[in-house]
Parts: structure tokens; C-alpha cells; sequence
């Protein structure tokens, strides 16, 4: 191991530290792993375009090193979606219960800390914790296991359908300086359930800190589960997002990744199609600027017959920022009648912008249809002239055309409020009325 | 309204406009004509500010002021409006948006209140019917998945929004069959003032049997070789460009 040292010896305090049973096990075994696998480099063909030294170089606290803080509820609300949702929030890394809104919840929702459910719930959360999102699948997700201890812990029951979404909302302000965070949360939708989660990101300064976040998903036989991620970290933090999800038999999972924050960020989507007749779709808008790098990595895994999977990645990339997007799907010889469609269009807005983008399809099966597309464009000189022409200034026609080209990648959300309020931010992006 | 001066312009270093001197006054119909390749859409484009052509000399003076000076987006907000040959498709923006935005913007800059969307859409509607368009139209993206005649009344329905005093009508009438053709030349119609001026730049002398011009000016070679009245354009339908270019020459 190369890397990261300091962050292994800290691993290793932390997983020896005071825990309930199934987190002690998980922390355990991601201290191990990131003793041998360390930071990824660019030689790591998945980390090609993204140089993580930043990360392995910096020296931050875990969260769970200092004395929890609150903040006035006042501040979330610009972050709540008109707030009248179930609502977990995390202060600097840490679980905040006051800010929590877990009152109104229907029967038939579990919606629980981490901490309160491995002693509560030992046996159901155990038999689930770490087996998607494994200790050992890269450094980031072996060192979120060896911190193990913030998270959330929903489980839906069958057949209960919730229309209202879960917000898992994670806040740092100035006293999150230097400060790391390793949520873990472990979402489970039980056979023919459906429900939405949403799991923010929002940075209330520009402070170094680091997020190091994992979702863990498992979509039962039936089952619809829908997980909208707003990364809108500070400008100075840095940011990796893993989700792992394991699919039933005809369930579907999706994922929607809005990305604007932080200097530097990795998102991950990792899906395995593990039951017949299932699909996933994993969407997302990436807008990046200044000199912002933004990472986005998906890996669909076909295993079984008549599976689907549907992804569109969209970015808008200004100043010297730096995208990258690299979609995995991977079909095994026995998911014959594969439906795969894959798309990545980014806008350059300026002539030092930046996309890496690379499909990558792996297929084993002889039966299948396959497909991917991959453009990378400036806006429309042509339709600028004629919102122009019709009297619409430069900075609304430019902010029009931006909006029009994410319009379609977002109305894919299935909610309405969500919708509405990543457009007003999309169309604020470059425009310097919003800060991130 | 509207003077051009000695008018010259050119395109990636090629001069496409060599010395236009035209004048329009308030309240008239001017039609412009010519062969392919003369400069006429050129001319609309280069009054409308596109930013691909370059001003090589001549000046245009739009109500006493320097229209070459002024922001494509400053000219149209001064009442100047292209009807574009091409229009273009704005997928993800609704014409509703659109055109509100672009209302406002004018509305803005003359010192108004904006409009909100349900004062709008009353607005909208009476001029949707100006040019026989359903108001589903409105929640459609902006020429995506348009006809060729739909592009063609949206222009129009957009100039009856917007109100222009100068309105310059690029090839409007290309690809319209005579139904489409008719709807277009009575919204051209309606629309007209005593305080108004059009400019149309057409191929063809059909669209001329609907919309009257007051005077007809023949382009070629990038310069006006031929100025007058209507009967300028049944000479050119009956005996086509051939005889007043080797005239000219």
C-alpha cells in the first residue's frame, strides 16, 4: 500500500473502538481492506481520470471524533423541497435527531440511525449490512466499513407502496472544517414495496471536509425503489458517493444523480440485476465549473434473463472543469434477451472545459441488444441568435438553452417538487445567483 | 424607419453584400427579390445582428439610430423582428415559455411590468388564432418536431406577439403550400400599421399576390440592380431574373 497511511492507522483505531456487534464486524473487515488496498491511483484502470491524492494526502478528523453540533432549522430550509417529509438529518457527519422529522411515519416503515438499529434491530440489519457494498470492493467503500457508525437503516415493508420520499439530508457547516464523514446507509424494499429516498449532500460553507458516503440497496422481488442523490457540497470539499444496490426478480431501482458540488467528487452506481425480468435506471446531470472535477462511474450487472437497464447522463461544463463519466455493463453468458441502453451528452461551455467520457460494454451472452451513445457539444450558437432575436437577453438565452438541453434527463424524476426544484437550480447554475 | 447606406458585408473574409442604399419608410411593404446566391437573406440576417457576418462598410440607421451598433437582443427589444427562413427547434423550451420570455424581456426593457403567464396566455390566444394555430401548440417545444408550414405560422404568431414597427419576413413563403401561404400572409396582413414597416425577402412573386408590396427591389451581386412598384414582380414571374441580370451587366 502506497497511500493513505495516516487514513489506515485511523481505520484501525476506529474499528477497535466501542461498537455494537454487526458494525464491529463491518469495521473490522474494512480496516483490513483498506490496509491492502489503500487509495486508488490512476493506474487502477476505474480511477484513470480521477487523481485522488487530494484526498489521500489531506489529514482530517473523523466525525465521530468531536462533540456533535446542531444548527437552527431555519438553515435547512432552503435544502427540505418545501419540507413536509420524513426527514434524517446529519450535522458535520453526525446523526442529528432534534432536526429529524421521523414522527409521521406510515406503519410499515422502518426508518432508523444506524447506531440505535444494530442494537435493535441486530438480526434483520445484520443479515444485510456490508453484503452489497462489501469492505473489500475499493478503498473508499473498505474505509466508509472501517468507519462505520452514521447511517440510516429504512426497510419498507411488502407491499407497502409510500409516495411521500424518505429525505436523508447531510448538512456541514464552518465546523465541519477538516473534518471527514463515512454514512452508511442500508435501504431495504421488500417484495412489491415501492418507495423513493432522497439522500442530500449540502455544503452551508466553504470549508475543507470530506464525504465519503455509501448506500447500500437491496430491491426485493417486485419491488420499485427510487434514490435521488443532491450532491451540493461546498466548493472546497471533496466527495465520494457509492450506491450498491442487489435487484429481485422483476424490481426496479433507480437512481438520479445531480451533481454540483465540491472541488472534487466520484460518484458511483453500481447495480446487479439478479432476478428475472428486472431493470434498473440510473440518470444524472453533472454541472461543474471554476476548476471542479466531477467523476461519475456506473456498473450494471446483467445476470439473469430479460433484464433491462436505461441510463442518461447529462453535464454542462464551464471554466477549467474536469467530467468524467465511464458506464459499465456487464452481461453474463446467462442473461440472454438483454435490453441495454446507455447515453452521455455533455455541453462544453467554455474552450477549457473538460469530459472523459467511456462506455464500456462487456457482453457475454449472444442474444442481446446493446446499445450506447456518447456526444459532446457547445451550445447552439444558431439558437442563441434566434432567442436573441427575439429580444431575450444573453444571459437568459444562454441560461434557457442550458436548461432545455438538462429539461429532459430531469423530468425523468418521478416527483414533481423534485423536478421543479433541480431545474431552478439548474437554470441558476452558471449565472452566479446560487452558490452551488 | 429604416435607411441603409452604401451596405457592404461579408462572411468568413467573403463579401456577400456589396453597397445596398435602400430606405423604408413607416407604413410600407418592401419586397425584396432575387436569384439564389444575390445576398437577400443575408441582408435580413445581417439587420437582425446575426454574429457570423461581418459589417465591411455602409451604415444602417434604424429610427435615426446606428442599428449596427446595437446587440442582436437590443435591436429586436427596438422593435426589429427577423421571421427566420430556418427556424430553429429549441427542444425542452415550450413555445408558452418562449414566447412569455420574450414578451417580458421587450416589455422590460421599454420600462413595463412583466406579464404573468395567465395575462399571457389570454394575450396568446386571440393571436392564435391570427394563424389558425391550436393552443396545444403552447405546451410543444419550440419548433421541435414542427412542420414545415407550423415553423413558418409560428414565426408569424411570434411577430404578432412581439409587435414590431419593423418586421423583416426572410423567405417566409419557401416550402408553404398555398393554404399555409394564405394563413401567413393574412397574419402578415393583420398585423400591418401606419407606424409599421415590412421587409419581405422572397424568391418567388406567389407570396406577393397576398401581401402587396409598395415597392419591389431586385438584388443581385449583392447590390440592388432594380427598384420598383408591384408590377416589378409580374415582370420578373413572367420573364424570370435572366433579362435584368444582363442588364445590369
Amino acid at each position: 500500500m502506497t497511500t493513505g497511511l495516516r487514513f489506515a492507522e485511523q481505520a484501525v483505531a476506529a474499528s477497535v473502538a466501542d461498537a455494537p456487534g454487526s458494525l464491529k464486524g463491518l469495521r473490522a473487515a474494512g480496516a483490513e481492506a483498506f490496509k491492502t488496498l489503500g487509495f486508488p491511483t490512476t493506474r487502477n484502470e476505474d480511477w484513470h481520470y480521477t487523481n485522488v491524492s487530494a484526498i489521500a494526502t489531506a489529514q482530517y478528523t473523523p466525525a465521530a471524533d468531536v462533540a456533535p453540533v446542531s444548527l437552527d432549522a431555519a438553515a435547512l430550509e432552503p435544502y427540505t423541497f418545501g419540507g413536509t417529509w420524513p426527514l434524517v438529518v446529519f450535522v458535520n457527519g453526525r446523526f442529528n435527531a432534534e432536526l429529524s422529522r421521523l414522527d409521521a411515519l406510515p406503519a410499515g416503515i422502518t426508518v432508523r440511525s444506524l447506531a440505535d438499529a444494530s442494537v435493535d434491530d441486530a438480526d434483520a440489519l445484520g443479515a444485510v449490512l456490508g453484503t452489497a457494498a462489501t469492505a473489500d470492493r475499493d478503498g473508499f467503500t473498505a474505509l466508509n466499513a472501517a468507519f462505520a457508525g452514521e447511517g440510516t437503516y429504512i426497510r419498507v415493508a411488502k407491499e407497502m407502496v409510500i409516495d411521500t420520499p424518505i429525505h436523508l439530508l447531510h448538512v456541514t457547516d464552518a465546523r465541519g472544517e477538516g473534518l471527514m464523514s463515512h454514512p452508511r446507509h442500508v435501504l431495504v424494499a421488500e417484495r412489491h414495496a415501492k418507495a423513493m429516498v432522497v439522500e442530500s449532500h449540502i455544503g452551508l460553507a466553504n470549508v475543507p471536509y470530506f464525504t465519503n458516503a455509501v448506500v447500500e440497496a437491496f430491491v426485493e422481488d417486485g419491488a420499485t425503489l427510487q434514490l435521488i442523490r443532491v450532491q451540493r457540497e461546498a466548493r472546497t470539499a471533496h466527495h465520494v458517493g457509492t450506491v450498491e444496490a442487489r435487484q429481485g426478480r422483476d424490481s426496479h431501482f433507480v437512481t438520479f444523480t445531480f451533481q454540483t458540488g465540491a472541488a472534487l467528487s466520484r460518484s458511483n452506481v453500481y447495480t446487479v440485476l439478479d432476478g428475472e425480468g428486472c431493470g434498473c435506471t440510473i440518470n444524472g446531470l453533472y454541472m461543474l465549473d471554476g476548476e471542479q472535477h466531477g467523476d461519475h462511474q456506473t456498473r450494471v450487472e446483467h445476470v439473469k434473463e430479460n433484464c433491462f437497464s436505461r441510463e442518461a447522463y447529462k453535464g454542462l461544463i464551464d471554466d477549467s472543469a474536469h467530467g468524467v463519466f465511464n458506464g459499465k455493463v456487464y452481461v453474463h453468458p446467462e442473461a440472454q434477451k438483454t435490453d441495454g441502453k446507455q447515453t452521455n451528452h455533455t455541453l462544453l461551455l467554455s474552450e477549457k472545459a473538460q469530459i472523459d467520457t467511456k462506455p464500456q460494454l462487456e457482453i457475454f451472452a449472444d442474444d442481446v441488444k446493446c446499445t450506447h451513445g456518447a456526444t459532446v457539444g457547445r451550445i447552439d450558437e444558431t439558437a442563441l441568435f434566434y432567442l436573441k432575436s427575439r429580444g431575450v437577453g444573453k444571459v437568459l438565452a444562454r441560461q434557457l438553452l442550458m436548461y432545455a438541453f438538462a429539461a429532459d434527463v430531469l423530468e425523468t424524476i418521478e416527483h414533481p417538487v423534485i423536478v421543479d426544484a433541480l431545474e431552478k437550480l439548474t437554470v441558476e447554475r452558471f449565472t452566479g445567483s446560487a452558490n452551488h | 424607419m429604416l435607411q441603409i447606406n452604401d451596405l457592404h458585408a461579408a462572411i468568413d473574409g467573403k463579401p456577400i453584400l456589396k453597397g445596398i442604399t435602400l430606405t423604408v419608410n413607416a407604413g410600407e411593404v418592401h419586397a425584396v427579390m432575387g436569384p439564389n446566391g444575390s445576398g437577400k437573406s443575408t441582408l435580413a440576417q445581417v439587420l437582425a445582428g446575426h454574429p457570423a457576418y461581418e459589417i465591411t462598410g455602409g451604415e444602417v440607421l434604424y429610427k435615426g439610430e446606428n442599428l449596427l451598433e446595437m446587440d442582436p437582443e437590443v435591436r429586436a427589444q427596438s422593435g426589429v423582428f427577423l421571421a427566420f427562413q430556418y427556424p430553429v427547434e429549441i427542444p425542452g423550451v415550450t413555445n408558452a415559455y418562449f414566447l412569455r420570455a420574450a414578451y417580458n424581456e421587450i416589455r422590460k426593457a421599454k420600462g413595463l411590468e412583466e406579464v404573468d403567464p395567465m395575462e399571457f396566455l389570454d394575450l396568446v390566444e386571440e393571436k392564435l388564432k391570427l394563424v389558425d394555430m391550436d393552443v396545444s401548440m403552447l405546451n410543444r417545444s419550440v419548433n421541435a418536431g414542427f412542420s414545415g408550414g407550423e415553423k413558418k405560422r409560428n414565426e408569424i404568431l411570434q411577430m404578432a406577439v412581439l409587435q414590431p414597427s419593423l418586421a423583416i419576413l426572410d423567405e417566409t413563403d419557401s416550402g408553404l403550400d398555398i393554404d399555409a401561404l394564405r394563413i401567413v400572409a393574412e397574419g402578415v396582413n393583420a398585423l400591418k400599421r401606419p407606424d409599421n414597416a415590412t421587409i419581405v425577402v422572397t424568391h418567388y412573386q406567389r407570396l406577393l399576390n397576398y401581401i402587396v408590396p409598395d415597392q419591389v427591389h431586385v438584388l443581385a451581386g449583392g447590390r440592388i440592380i432594380k427598384s420598383g412598384d408591384k408590377s416589378l414582380a409580374l415582370e420578373l414571374e413572367a420573364r424570370g431574373y435572366d433579362w435584368l441580370l444582363e442588364t445590369a451587366a
